[in-house]
Protein backbone atom coordinates (compact mmCIF):
# COMPACT_ATOMS: atom_id res chain seq x y z
CA UNK A 1 0.00 0.00 0.00
CA UNK A 2 1.35 3.41 -0.70
CA UNK A 3 1.32 5.98 1.72
CA UNK A 4 -1.82 7.75 0.73
CA UNK A 5 -3.17 6.60 4.25
CA UNK A 6 -1.31 7.09 7.37
CA UNK A 7 -2.22 5.04 10.80
CA UNK A 8 -1.44 5.92 14.34
CA UNK A 9 -2.16 4.44 17.74
CA UNK A 10 -2.57 6.92 20.61
CA UNK A 11 -3.11 4.69 23.43
CA UNK A 12 -7.00 2.95 23.50
CA UNK A 13 -7.41 5.23 19.64
CA UNK A 14 -6.70 4.52 16.48
CA UNK A 15 -6.16 7.52 14.11
CA UNK A 16 -6.08 7.09 10.47
CA UNK A 17 -4.96 10.29 8.27
CA UNK A 18 -6.07 10.20 4.56
CA UNK A 19 -4.04 12.43 2.04
CA UNK A 20 -5.64 13.93 -1.40
CA UNK A 21 -4.34 11.33 -4.24
CA UNK A 22 -5.89 8.40 -2.31
CA UNK A 23 -7.04 6.09 -5.06
CA UNK A 24 -10.06 3.18 -4.84
CA UNK A 25 -7.35 0.47 -4.24
CA UNK A 26 -5.29 2.28 -1.27
CA UNK A 27 -9.09 2.90 0.44
CA UNK A 28 -9.82 -0.43 -0.27
CA UNK A 29 -6.70 -1.43 1.02
CA UNK A 30 -7.27 1.00 4.22
CA UNK A 31 -10.45 -0.72 4.94
CA UNK A 32 -8.65 -3.86 5.25
CA UNK A 33 -5.79 -2.67 7.60
CA UNK A 34 -7.95 -0.72 9.76
CA UNK A 35 -10.29 -3.59 10.16
CA UNK A 36 -7.33 -5.79 11.59
CA UNK A 37 -6.02 -2.84 13.61
CA UNK A 38 -8.99 -2.33 15.66
CA UNK A 39 -9.77 -6.27 16.31
CA UNK A 40 -6.17 -6.78 17.15
CA UNK A 41 -5.95 -4.15 19.77
CA UNK A 42 -7.97 -2.96 21.93
CA UNK A 43 -9.36 0.21 20.05
CA UNK A 44 -11.94 2.30 21.05
CA UNK A 45 -12.47 4.53 18.99
CA UNK A 46 -11.20 5.01 15.48
CA UNK A 47 -10.98 9.15 14.06
CA UNK A 48 -10.13 9.35 10.57
CA UNK A 49 -8.91 12.81 9.52
CA UNK A 50 -9.72 13.80 5.70
CA UNK A 51 -8.96 17.67 6.31
CA UNK A 52 -6.54 16.84 2.95
CA UNK A 53 -9.64 15.88 1.47
CA UNK A 54 -10.99 18.06 -1.53
CA UNK A 55 -12.98 15.42 -2.84
CA UNK A 56 -15.48 12.44 -1.56
CA UNK A 57 -16.81 10.84 -3.73
CA UNK A 58 -20.00 8.14 -3.64
CA UNK A 59 -17.57 5.50 -3.55
CA UNK A 60 -15.46 6.73 -0.89
CA UNK A 61 -18.08 8.16 1.02
CA UNK A 62 -19.56 4.27 1.12
CA UNK A 63 -16.23 3.05 1.81
CA UNK A 64 -16.56 4.93 4.85
CA UNK A 65 -19.83 4.21 5.94
CA UNK A 66 -18.43 0.55 5.69
CA UNK A 67 -15.27 1.25 8.22
CA UNK A 68 -17.52 2.49 10.73
CA UNK A 69 -19.84 -0.33 10.55
CA UNK A 70 -17.00 -3.13 10.95
CA UNK A 71 -15.44 -0.54 14.02
CA UNK A 72 -19.17 -0.88 15.39
CA UNK A 73 -19.20 -4.36 15.68
CA UNK A 74 -15.72 -4.58 16.59
CA UNK A 75 -16.83 -2.44 19.86
CA UNK A 76 -15.09 0.81 18.25
CA UNK A 77 -17.21 4.28 17.45
CA UNK A 78 -15.56 5.84 14.24
CA UNK A 79 -15.32 9.86 13.95
CA UNK A 80 -15.08 11.36 10.83
CA UNK A 81 -13.12 14.92 11.10
CA UNK A 82 -11.89 18.08 9.26
CA UNK A 83 -14.12 17.86 6.48
CA UNK A 84 -13.69 20.96 4.54
CA UNK A 85 -17.04 23.04 3.76
CA UNK A 86 -17.38 22.36 -0.05
CA UNK A 87 -17.18 18.13 0.53
CA UNK A 88 -19.94 18.48 2.85
CA UNK A 89 -22.34 20.56 0.69
CA UNK A 90 -21.16 18.26 -2.34
CA UNK A 91 -22.06 15.15 -0.33
CA UNK A 92 -25.43 16.04 1.11
CA UNK A 93 -26.14 16.68 -2.67
CA UNK A 94 -24.99 13.03 -3.45
CA UNK A 95 -27.84 11.84 -0.80
CA UNK A 96 -24.37 10.74 1.28
CA UNK A 97 -24.96 11.57 4.92
CA UNK A 98 -22.78 9.05 6.50
CA UNK A 99 -25.48 8.35 9.69
CA UNK A 100 -23.38 5.50 10.74
CA UNK A 101 -20.16 7.94 11.51
CA UNK A 102 -19.69 10.03 14.23
CA UNK A 103 -18.17 13.57 13.15
CA UNK A 104 -16.17 16.13 15.01
CA UNK A 105 -14.22 19.53 13.82
CA UNK A 106 -10.97 18.36 14.27
CA UNK A 107 -9.15 15.39 16.01
CA UNK A 108 -9.01 16.90 19.34
CA UNK A 109 -12.74 17.67 19.87
CA UNK A 110 -13.02 13.42 18.39
CA UNK A 111 -10.74 12.19 20.92
CA UNK A 112 -12.77 14.74 24.00
CA UNK A 113 -16.09 13.23 22.67
CA UNK A 114 -14.84 9.55 22.83
CA UNK A 115 -13.59 10.55 26.42
CA UNK A 116 -16.91 11.79 27.19
CA UNK A 117 -19.17 9.02 25.63
CA UNK A 118 -17.12 6.42 27.75
CA UNK B 1 -4.21 38.13 -49.51
CA UNK B 2 -0.93 37.48 -48.70
CA UNK B 3 0.10 40.63 -50.49
CA UNK B 4 -2.64 42.83 -47.86
CA UNK B 5 -1.30 40.70 -45.07
CA UNK B 6 2.38 41.66 -45.93
CA UNK B 7 1.47 45.45 -46.45
CA UNK B 8 -0.13 45.59 -42.98
CA UNK B 9 2.26 43.88 -41.49
CA UNK B 10 5.59 46.06 -43.50
CA UNK B 11 2.99 49.28 -41.80
CA UNK B 12 2.84 48.26 -38.48
CA UNK B 13 6.79 47.36 -38.25
CA UNK B 14 7.24 50.28 -40.03
CA UNK B 15 5.11 53.31 -38.56
CA UNK B 16 4.51 51.23 -35.01
CA UNK B 17 5.71 54.47 -32.86
CA UNK B 18 3.93 56.76 -35.24
CA UNK B 19 0.55 54.41 -35.45
CA UNK B 20 0.70 54.59 -31.13
CA UNK B 21 0.39 58.18 -31.28
CA UNK B 22 -1.82 58.73 -33.88
CA UNK B 23 -4.29 55.98 -32.08
CA UNK B 24 -3.88 58.04 -28.97
CA UNK B 25 -4.52 61.13 -30.54
CA UNK B 26 -7.82 59.60 -31.60
CA UNK B 27 -9.35 58.04 -28.57
CA UNK B 28 -8.83 61.68 -27.54
CA UNK B 29 -10.44 63.66 -29.95
CA UNK B 30 -13.39 60.97 -29.84
CA UNK B 31 -13.66 61.53 -26.40
CA UNK B 32 -12.63 57.96 -24.97
CA UNK B 33 -9.24 58.78 -23.61
CA UNK B 34 -10.49 59.01 -20.23
CA UNK B 35 -7.83 61.06 -18.60
CA UNK B 36 -10.13 60.96 -15.53
CA UNK B 37 -9.65 57.43 -15.12
CA UNK B 38 -5.89 56.37 -16.57
CA UNK B 39 -3.14 58.88 -16.86
CA UNK B 40 -0.91 59.09 -20.30
CA UNK B 41 1.42 57.35 -19.22
CA UNK B 42 -0.78 54.47 -18.40
CA UNK B 43 -2.55 55.20 -21.78
CA UNK B 44 0.54 54.89 -23.65
CA UNK B 45 1.42 51.76 -22.03
CA UNK B 46 -1.75 50.05 -22.62
CA UNK B 47 -1.86 51.76 -26.23
CA UNK B 48 1.70 49.74 -26.33
CA UNK B 49 0.54 46.49 -25.47
CA UNK B 50 -2.13 45.70 -27.53
CA UNK B 51 -0.77 47.72 -30.87
CA UNK B 52 2.52 44.64 -30.26
CA UNK B 53 -0.28 41.94 -29.31
CA UNK B 54 -2.04 43.10 -32.51
CA UNK B 55 0.91 43.06 -34.85
CA UNK B 56 1.81 39.81 -33.58
CA UNK B 57 -1.35 38.48 -34.12
CA UNK B 58 -1.69 39.52 -37.45
CA UNK B 59 1.93 38.25 -38.60
CA UNK B 60 0.90 34.75 -37.53
CA UNK B 61 -2.53 34.37 -37.64
CA UNK B 62 -4.74 33.62 -40.59
CA UNK B 63 -6.74 37.04 -41.29
CA UNK B 64 -8.43 36.10 -44.16
CA UNK B 65 -11.66 35.07 -45.18
CA UNK B 66 -11.36 32.53 -42.01
CA UNK B 67 -10.05 35.48 -39.88
CA UNK B 68 -10.86 33.82 -36.20
CA UNK B 69 -10.12 35.89 -32.92
CA UNK B 70 -10.05 32.01 -30.69
CA UNK B 71 -7.55 31.12 -32.90
CA UNK B 72 -3.75 29.87 -30.98
CA UNK B 73 -2.18 32.94 -32.37
CA UNK B 74 -4.31 35.72 -31.24
CA UNK B 75 -3.99 34.38 -27.83
CA UNK B 76 -1.39 37.36 -26.64
CA UNK B 77 -4.68 39.63 -28.02
CA UNK B 78 -6.64 37.70 -26.08
CA UNK B 79 -4.67 37.94 -22.72
CA UNK B 80 -4.15 41.47 -22.89
CA UNK B 81 -7.27 42.53 -23.91
CA UNK B 82 -9.09 40.52 -21.10
CA UNK B 83 -6.60 42.48 -18.55
CA UNK B 84 -7.24 45.69 -19.98
CA UNK B 85 -11.09 45.07 -19.93
CA UNK B 86 -10.66 44.39 -16.08
CA UNK B 87 -8.66 47.23 -15.49
CA UNK B 88 -11.33 48.85 -17.25
CA UNK B 89 -14.83 47.74 -16.18
CA UNK B 90 -13.24 48.43 -12.37
CA UNK B 91 -12.17 52.02 -13.20
CA UNK B 92 -16.05 52.02 -14.44
CA UNK B 93 -15.48 51.75 -17.81
CA UNK B 94 -18.34 51.81 -20.17
CA UNK B 95 -18.79 48.75 -23.45
CA UNK B 96 -19.30 51.69 -25.91
CA UNK B 97 -16.05 53.71 -24.56
CA UNK B 98 -14.44 50.21 -24.82
CA UNK B 99 -15.67 49.46 -28.29
CA UNK B 100 -14.73 52.97 -29.60
CA UNK B 101 -11.50 52.44 -27.67
CA UNK B 102 -10.38 49.66 -30.25
CA UNK B 103 -12.16 51.24 -33.42
CA UNK B 104 -10.31 54.51 -32.99
CA UNK B 105 -7.12 51.99 -34.48
CA UNK B 106 -8.87 52.34 -37.98
CA UNK B 107 -7.99 55.84 -38.45
CA UNK B 108 -4.56 56.06 -37.72
CA UNK B 109 -3.72 53.02 -39.40
CA UNK B 110 -6.25 54.33 -42.78
CA UNK B 111 -4.22 57.72 -42.28
CA UNK B 112 -0.91 55.83 -42.83
CA UNK B 113 -2.31 53.33 -45.42
CA UNK B 114 -2.97 56.81 -47.66
CA UNK B 115 0.42 57.80 -47.85
CA UNK B 116 1.96 54.47 -48.69
CA UNK B 117 -0.91 53.74 -51.33
CA UNK B 118 -1.42 56.47 -52.68
CA UNK B 119 -0.10 55.05 -56.31
CA UNK B 120 -2.48 51.99 -56.59
CA UNK B 121 -5.83 52.99 -54.97
CA UNK B 122 -7.22 49.04 -56.09
CA UNK B 123 -4.94 48.20 -53.94
CA UNK B 124 -5.58 50.52 -51.40
CA UNK B 125 -9.38 49.84 -50.86
CA UNK B 126 -8.56 46.12 -50.84
CA UNK B 127 -6.55 46.91 -47.49
CA UNK B 128 -8.71 49.05 -46.24
CA UNK B 129 -11.21 46.41 -46.45
CA UNK B 130 -8.84 43.68 -45.26
CA UNK B 131 -7.95 46.05 -41.85
CA UNK B 132 -11.57 47.15 -41.10
CA UNK B 133 -12.49 43.70 -41.17
CA UNK B 134 -10.01 42.53 -38.44
CA UNK B 135 -10.29 45.76 -36.38
CA UNK B 136 -14.10 45.30 -36.21
CA UNK B 137 -14.17 41.83 -34.93
CA UNK B 138 -11.14 42.99 -32.95
CA UNK B 139 -13.91 45.39 -31.27
CA UNK B 140 -16.67 42.98 -31.14
CA UNK B 141 -14.36 40.54 -29.17
CA UNK B 142 -13.53 43.44 -27.30
CA UNK B 143 -17.04 43.91 -26.18
CA UNK B 144 -17.78 40.33 -25.57
CA UNK B 145 -14.81 40.16 -22.96
CA UNK B 146 -15.80 43.66 -21.12
CA UNK B 147 -19.33 41.95 -21.11
CA UNK B 148 -18.03 39.01 -19.80
CA UNK B 149 -15.74 41.14 -17.27
CA UNK B 150 -19.08 43.06 -16.23
CA UNK B 151 -21.16 40.25 -15.44
CA UNK B 152 -18.01 38.24 -13.08
CA UNK B 153 -17.83 42.08 -11.38
CA UNK B 154 -21.96 41.76 -10.62
CA UNK B 155 -21.39 38.08 -9.53
CA UNK B 156 -18.95 38.95 -6.80
CA UNK B 157 -21.18 42.18 -6.03
CA UNK B 158 -24.41 39.66 -5.16
CA UNK B 159 -22.26 37.62 -3.27
CA UNK B 160 -20.91 40.82 -1.09
CA UNK B 161 -24.92 41.54 -0.88
CA UNK B 162 -25.30 38.09 0.31
CA UNK B 163 -22.67 38.38 2.76
CA UNK B 164 -24.21 41.58 3.94
CA UNK B 165 -28.03 40.11 4.32
CA UNK B 166 -26.99 36.91 6.37
CA UNK B 167 -24.90 37.67 9.07
CA UNK B 168 -23.62 34.60 11.16
CA UNK B 169 -23.30 35.94 14.74
CA UNK B 170 -21.21 34.64 17.30
CA UNK B 171 -23.26 34.29 20.41
CA UNK B 172 -21.23 32.48 22.61
CA UNK B 173 -17.84 30.74 22.52
CA UNK B 174 -18.62 27.63 20.46
CA UNK B 175 -22.20 28.77 19.19
CA UNK B 176 -23.23 30.26 16.34
CA UNK B 177 -26.76 32.08 15.37
CA UNK B 178 -27.82 32.90 11.66
CA UNK B 179 -31.14 34.71 11.84
CA UNK B 180 -32.48 34.13 8.42
CA UNK B 181 -34.82 36.90 6.77
CA UNK B 182 -37.08 36.97 3.39
CA UNK B 183 -37.42 34.54 0.84
CA UNK B 184 -35.36 31.50 0.27
CA UNK B 185 -34.39 30.66 -3.32
CA UNK B 186 -31.98 27.40 -4.55
CA UNK B 187 -28.94 29.87 -5.19
CA UNK B 188 -29.72 31.60 -1.55
CA UNK B 189 -30.21 28.69 0.29
CA UNK B 190 -26.51 27.13 -1.38
CA UNK B 191 -24.87 30.81 -0.48
CA UNK B 192 -26.32 30.77 3.19
CA UNK B 193 -24.96 27.07 4.07
CA UNK B 194 -21.80 27.96 2.54
CA UNK B 195 -21.14 31.16 4.32
CA UNK B 196 -22.12 29.14 7.46
CA UNK B 197 -20.11 25.89 6.83
CA UNK B 198 -17.43 28.81 6.20
CA UNK B 199 -17.66 30.46 9.35
CA UNK B 200 -18.15 27.14 11.82
CA UNK B 201 -14.80 26.19 10.01
CA UNK B 202 -13.42 29.71 11.05
CA UNK B 203 -14.77 30.23 14.53
CA UNK B 204 -14.39 26.56 15.64
CA UNK B 205 -18.28 26.44 16.32
CA UNK B 206 -19.95 23.16 18.02
CA UNK B 207 -23.60 24.20 17.90
CA UNK B 208 -25.05 26.37 15.37
CA UNK B 209 -28.86 28.24 15.64
CA UNK B 210 -30.60 28.76 12.51
CA UNK B 211 -33.31 31.07 13.26
CA UNK B 212 -36.21 31.23 10.75
CA UNK B 213 -38.46 33.86 12.42
CA UNK B 214 -38.11 35.70 9.57
CA UNK B 215 -38.91 33.70 6.95
CA UNK B 216 -41.69 34.71 5.18
CA UNK B 217 -42.95 31.12 4.11
CA UNK B 218 -41.82 27.80 4.52
CA UNK B 219 -42.54 25.32 1.67
CA UNK B 220 -41.47 21.60 0.85
CA UNK B 221 -38.35 23.47 -1.05
CA UNK B 222 -37.44 25.95 2.04
CA UNK B 223 -37.59 22.54 4.41
CA UNK B 224 -35.74 20.78 2.03
CA UNK B 225 -32.37 23.34 2.36
CA UNK B 226 -33.01 23.57 6.03
CA UNK B 227 -32.68 19.75 6.56
CA UNK B 228 -30.19 19.90 3.98
CA UNK B 229 -28.06 22.56 5.74
CA UNK B 230 -28.36 20.95 9.00
CA UNK B 231 -26.91 17.63 7.60
CA UNK B 232 -23.93 19.66 5.91
CA UNK B 233 -23.37 20.72 9.19
CA UNK B 234 -23.28 17.66 10.97
CA UNK B 235 -20.83 16.21 8.38
CA UNK B 236 -18.49 19.05 9.49
CA UNK B 237 -18.64 18.43 13.13
CA UNK B 238 -21.08 20.50 14.91
CA UNK B 239 -25.06 20.70 15.31
CA UNK B 240 -27.56 22.55 14.25
CA UNK B 241 -30.60 23.42 16.06
CA UNK B 242 -33.49 25.71 13.89
CA UNK B 243 -35.53 27.90 16.07
CA UNK B 244 -38.25 30.55 15.21
CA UNK B 245 -40.73 27.44 14.05
CA UNK B 246 -44.20 29.37 14.57
CA UNK B 247 -46.95 27.70 14.83
CA UNK B 248 -48.36 28.20 11.52
CA UNK B 249 -45.27 26.75 10.37
CA UNK B 250 -45.55 23.90 11.97
CA UNK B 251 -48.32 23.11 11.20
CA UNK B 252 -47.25 23.55 7.15
CA UNK B 253 -44.70 21.14 7.89
CA UNK B 254 -46.74 18.55 9.20
CA UNK B 255 -49.23 18.99 6.19
CA UNK B 256 -46.31 18.98 3.60
CA UNK B 257 -44.89 15.47 5.35
CA UNK B 258 -41.83 17.53 6.49
CA UNK B 259 -39.81 15.11 8.69
CA UNK B 260 -37.20 16.41 10.42
CA UNK B 261 -35.41 13.33 11.51
CA UNK B 262 -32.90 13.99 14.13
CA UNK B 263 -32.60 17.50 13.62
CA UNK B 264 -33.45 19.45 16.95
CA UNK B 265 -36.23 22.40 16.35
CA UNK B 266 -37.07 24.72 18.91
CA UNK B 267 -40.13 27.50 18.84
CA UNK B 268 -38.42 29.58 20.72
CA UNK B 269 -34.52 31.58 19.71
CA UNK B 270 -34.53 31.23 23.88
CA UNK B 271 -35.19 27.88 24.27
CA UNK B 272 -32.24 26.88 21.43
CA UNK B 273 -30.33 29.10 23.42
CA UNK B 274 -30.84 27.22 26.65
CA UNK B 275 -30.15 23.79 24.87
CA UNK B 276 -26.68 24.95 23.01
CA UNK B 277 -25.59 26.35 26.55
CA UNK B 278 -26.28 22.88 27.74
CA UNK B 279 -24.44 21.12 24.80
CA UNK B 280 -21.62 22.99 25.15
CA UNK B 281 -21.94 23.12 29.39
CA UNK B 282 -22.28 26.60 29.74
CA UNK B 283 -25.11 27.50 33.21
CA UNK B 284 -27.04 30.35 33.85
CA UNK B 285 -28.03 31.22 36.61
CA UNK B 286 -30.06 34.31 38.44
CA UNK B 287 -28.46 36.26 40.87
CA UNK B 288 -29.36 34.76 44.16
CA UNK B 289 -30.29 37.83 46.08
CA UNK B 290 -32.77 39.61 44.54
CA UNK B 291 -31.85 43.25 43.75
CA UNK B 292 -34.58 45.06 45.84
CA UNK B 293 -33.60 43.60 49.21
CA UNK B 294 -30.48 45.01 48.88
CA UNK B 295 -29.98 48.09 51.49
CA UNK C 1 -29.72 23.35 -17.45
CA UNK C 2 -27.65 25.04 -20.25
CA UNK C 3 -26.04 23.53 -23.15
CA UNK C 4 -22.24 22.81 -23.61
CA UNK C 5 -20.89 25.40 -25.83
CA UNK C 6 -18.73 23.75 -28.93
CA UNK C 7 -16.42 26.18 -29.13
CA UNK C 8 -13.98 24.36 -25.87
CA UNK C 9 -10.39 24.12 -26.36
CA UNK C 10 -8.58 20.58 -25.82
CA UNK C 11 -6.58 20.80 -22.51
CA UNK C 12 -5.86 17.57 -21.27
CA UNK C 13 -6.98 13.95 -22.07
CA UNK C 14 -6.52 10.96 -19.58
CA UNK C 15 -6.69 7.33 -21.04
CA UNK C 16 -9.23 5.09 -18.25
CA UNK C 17 -8.42 1.50 -17.54
CA UNK C 18 -7.83 0.87 -13.87
CA UNK C 19 -9.45 2.13 -11.11
CA UNK C 20 -6.24 4.05 -10.39
CA UNK C 21 -6.90 6.36 -13.43
CA UNK C 22 -10.15 7.82 -11.44
CA UNK C 23 -7.52 9.87 -9.44
CA UNK C 24 -5.66 10.25 -12.01
CA UNK C 25 -8.72 11.83 -14.03
CA UNK C 26 -9.25 13.76 -10.60
CA UNK C 27 -6.30 15.33 -10.72
CA UNK C 28 -6.03 16.35 -14.19
CA UNK C 29 -9.46 18.38 -13.74
CA UNK C 30 -8.52 19.95 -10.63
CA UNK C 31 -5.40 21.10 -12.09
CA UNK C 32 -7.06 22.77 -14.90
CA UNK C 33 -9.94 24.42 -12.19
CA UNK C 34 -7.07 25.72 -10.47
CA UNK C 35 -5.63 27.27 -13.23
CA UNK C 36 -8.80 28.73 -14.01
CA UNK C 37 -8.81 30.23 -10.38
CA UNK C 38 -12.42 27.72 -9.78
CA UNK C 39 -13.90 28.47 -6.32
CA UNK C 40 -13.36 25.63 -3.95
CA UNK C 41 -16.90 24.88 -3.80
CA UNK C 42 -17.35 24.63 -7.73
CA UNK C 43 -13.84 22.71 -8.03
CA UNK C 44 -15.04 20.03 -5.38
CA UNK C 45 -18.52 19.46 -7.04
CA UNK C 46 -17.21 19.30 -10.65
CA UNK C 47 -13.93 17.35 -9.59
CA UNK C 48 -16.72 15.10 -7.37
CA UNK C 49 -18.73 14.67 -10.52
CA UNK C 50 -15.56 13.61 -12.81
CA UNK C 51 -14.91 11.21 -10.57
CA UNK C 52 -18.48 9.15 -10.47
CA UNK C 53 -18.21 9.29 -14.19
CA UNK C 54 -15.04 8.12 -14.93
CA UNK C 55 -15.10 5.15 -12.44
CA UNK C 56 -18.67 4.39 -13.61
CA UNK C 57 -16.53 3.79 -17.61
CA UNK C 58 -13.69 2.04 -15.57
CA UNK C 59 -16.34 -0.47 -13.72
CA UNK C 60 -19.21 -0.51 -16.05
CA UNK C 61 -18.05 0.58 -19.77
CA UNK C 62 -14.65 -1.41 -19.56
CA UNK C 63 -12.50 1.37 -19.69
CA UNK C 64 -12.70 4.45 -22.05
CA UNK C 65 -11.02 7.93 -22.32
CA UNK C 66 -11.54 11.38 -20.58
CA UNK C 67 -11.21 14.32 -22.74
CA UNK C 68 -10.49 18.05 -20.75
CA UNK C 69 -11.68 21.11 -22.29
CA UNK C 70 -11.13 24.82 -21.17
CA UNK C 71 -14.28 27.45 -22.74
CA UNK C 72 -13.22 31.34 -22.72
CA UNK C 73 -16.81 33.32 -23.13
CA UNK C 74 -18.16 32.26 -20.45
CA UNK C 75 -15.05 30.96 -18.69
CA UNK C 76 -15.74 27.55 -18.05
CA UNK C 77 -14.42 23.91 -18.38
CA UNK C 78 -16.32 20.72 -19.61
CA UNK C 79 -15.25 17.15 -20.15
CA UNK C 80 -16.73 14.42 -22.17
CA UNK C 81 -16.08 10.77 -20.77
CA UNK C 82 -15.97 8.29 -23.61
CA UNK C 83 -16.95 4.12 -23.01
CA UNK C 84 -16.54 1.74 -25.15
CA UNK C 85 -18.40 -0.63 -23.12
CA UNK C 86 -22.13 -2.49 -23.89
CA UNK C 87 -24.03 1.47 -23.44
CA UNK C 88 -26.93 1.76 -21.32
CA UNK C 89 -30.27 0.37 -21.87
CA UNK C 90 -32.00 2.87 -20.18
CA UNK C 91 -30.49 5.95 -19.66
CA UNK C 92 -33.56 7.78 -18.04
CA UNK C 93 -33.83 4.50 -15.29
CA UNK C 94 -29.89 4.60 -14.96
CA UNK C 95 -29.99 8.33 -13.71
CA UNK C 96 -32.38 7.56 -11.25
CA UNK C 97 -30.86 7.39 -7.75
CA UNK C 98 -30.53 4.05 -6.38
CA UNK C 99 -30.44 2.31 -9.71
CA UNK C 100 -27.72 0.16 -9.75
CA UNK C 101 -26.62 -2.70 -12.42
CA UNK C 102 -23.58 -3.85 -10.26
CA UNK C 103 -23.94 -3.61 -6.93
CA UNK C 104 -22.66 -0.66 -6.52
CA UNK C 105 -25.14 2.39 -4.68
CA UNK C 106 -26.19 3.66 -7.85
CA UNK C 107 -26.27 7.18 -6.93
CA UNK C 108 -22.94 8.20 -9.13
CA UNK C 109 -24.86 9.26 -12.81
CA UNK C 110 -27.76 11.00 -11.32
CA UNK C 111 -25.66 12.63 -8.39
CA UNK C 112 -22.92 13.45 -11.08
CA UNK C 113 -26.02 15.90 -13.15
CA UNK C 114 -27.09 17.40 -9.50
CA UNK C 115 -23.27 18.36 -8.88
CA UNK C 116 -22.55 20.04 -12.30
CA UNK C 117 -24.14 23.20 -14.64
CA UNK C 118 -24.55 21.51 -17.94
CA UNK C 119 -24.92 17.25 -18.46
CA UNK C 120 -25.27 15.39 -21.33
CA UNK C 121 -25.27 11.05 -21.60
CA UNK C 122 -25.36 9.44 -25.27
CA UNK C 123 -25.59 5.69 -25.01
CA UNK C 124 -26.56 3.00 -27.37
CA UNK C 125 -26.79 -0.52 -26.41
CA UNK C 126 -23.34 -2.01 -27.78
CA UNK C 127 -22.35 0.97 -29.02
CA UNK C 128 -20.67 2.24 -25.89
CA UNK C 129 -21.59 6.12 -23.63
CA UNK C 130 -20.25 9.01 -23.71
CA UNK C 131 -21.25 11.72 -21.13
CA UNK C 132 -20.61 15.37 -21.08
CA UNK C 133 -20.67 17.67 -18.34
CA UNK C 134 -19.81 21.78 -18.01
CA UNK C 135 -18.95 23.99 -14.89
CA UNK C 136 -18.72 27.22 -15.33
CA UNK C 137 -15.62 28.39 -13.52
Amino acid sequence: MSDAAALFHVEDVLLVSIRDDIDDTDILDLQERLSESVARRDVQGVVIDISDLEIVDTFVGRVLGQLAKIAKLLAADTYIVGMRPAVAMTLVELGMTLPEMRTALNVTQAVRRLRESR
Amino acid sequence: MADTKDQLVALLNEQFDAIVEAWIATQKDEGVRRSDLFSAKETRAQTVRLLTAFRNGVAEAETGEDLDLRADEWAELRETLSDLGRERVERGMTPTEMATFVAALKSPLFHSLRERMAGSPDALIEEVWHITRIVDAFALYTTEVFIAERELVIERQRTEMLELSTPVVQLWDDILALPLIGTMDSVRAQDVMENLLEAIVERKAEIVIIDITGVQTVDTQVAQHLLRTAAAVRLMGAECVISGISPRIAQTMVQLGVDVGEVVTSGSIQNALTYAFRKVGVRIAAEETPKGSRV
Amino acid sequence: MSEIPQDGQPVGRVPLATNRDVARARKAVGAVMDEGRARPIQKTRFVTAVSEITRNAIVHGGGGVLMIYAHALPRAISVACRDEGGGIENVEEAMRDGFSTAGSLGRGLGGAKRLVDAFEIESTPGGGTTVRMMSRT
